[in-house]
């Protein structure tokens, strides 16, 4: 078994992805190279898991920023759900009047025919 | 903590935004952190954090509880941040490959990799995380130090599992090369038993 083969498997095998078969337990027990990586692997990957626990400082007003952000975003939402109920609001109103204007304009038909009627009668 | 996370989470998703804003203490250093690690400076970050909450917001009522609030913004967080690199990195006309990006030479020493575990390790090891193409440092970010499995890191760089392992095998390669530039550190105890 060639080092490049056993070289791409080391990272699996550090993380646990991978299990390392008797042959390749066999070439890294009898490879210095080998054995140099694997530890190289182990000490890369726990070095990277400790930074899970070290929490940054955050920039200088990244909180404020955040909260300003999210409230700017509620007032531009209570916005334009209010512009969106106004706007139900006047379509409602031109619907209303129109059905209103075609019913006095239907009234004033009858009327009409109705009086047409009484005279020629 | 956790229960105080999950009545905070309950109440904001009823639409009380004081319990989102509370929400948004309780977590934005730790989103800040992640931001950080991903873009490799703080005001990018400040820009990341913002966007992600703005879109945590939002998307709120999607959030079905059965991962924790913490991964669940971390996901929103790293895909804020891939869309922020992506976007600057359009803006500057820059190739986004998978090469390195080219890194301050006088940031990591010759054997960088004999501190690791010493006090400064966090410098090296960020200098050499920013050393990456921002499409590495996402994938090696999310797997190995925020330990989100291929599947999610996959769905949120928008690239399939297998293309996220390649990226994240590469990835620990150059970490490696750059933090151990030489063979030679290696102590007999370390080597004993190696497999």
């Amino acid at each position: 078994m060639r080092c490049e083969r056993v070289a791409d498997l080391l990272p699996q095998i550090v993380d646990g992805t991978e299990k390392a078969d008797p042959q390749v337990r066999s070439h890294v027990e009898a490879c210095l190279r080998c054995q140099a990586e694997l530890v190289q692997y182990r000490r890369l990957l726990k070095a990277l898991r400790h930074l899970r626990t070290d929490v940054l400082q955050p920039a200088p007003g990244t909180l404020t920023a955040i909260l300003a952000n999210l409230e700017a975003a509620g007032e531009r939402g209570a916005m334009r759900s209010l512009l969106a109920g106004r706007r139900g609001a006047y379509l409602g109103g031109i619907a209303v009047a129109t059905a209103a204007a075609g019913a006095a304009g239907a009234l004033v038909m009858a009327n009409r025919g109705r009086r047409k009627m009484r005279l020629a009668g | 903590m956790a229960q105080e996370l999950a009545d905070l989470v309950t109440a904001a998703k009823a639409g009380d935004q004081a319990a989102f804003e509370e929400l948004v203490r309780v977590t934005h250093a730790d989103a800040y952190t992640l931001a950080f690690r991903m873009t490799g400076n703080e005001e990018d970050a400040k820009d990341v954090v913002q966007e992600a909450y703005l879109r945590a917001w939002k998307g709120l009522k999607r959030f079905r509880g059965d991962a924790k609030f913490n991964t669940w913004l971390y996901r929103i967080t790293a895909n804020c941040a891939v869309t922020h690199l992506s976007r600057r990195a359009k803006d500057r006309h820059d190739e986004l490959g998978d090469e390195e990006t080219a890194a301050d030479p006088r940031a990591v020493d010759s054997d960088p990799g004999a501190h690791l575990g010493a006090g400064d390790d966090r410098r090296i090891l960020q200098s050499a995380l920013q050393s990456l193409s921002p499409e590495m440092r996402a994938v090696v970010v999310l797997r190995d130090i925020y330990d989100l499995p291929h599947e999610a890191i996959a769905a949120e760089l928008g690239i399939s599992e297998g293309a996220a392992k390649v990226r994240l095998h590469r990835a620990r390669k150059k970490l490696r090369e750059r933090l151990f530039p030489l063979r030679s550190e290696l102590t007999g105890e370390e080597t004993a038993h190696a497999v």
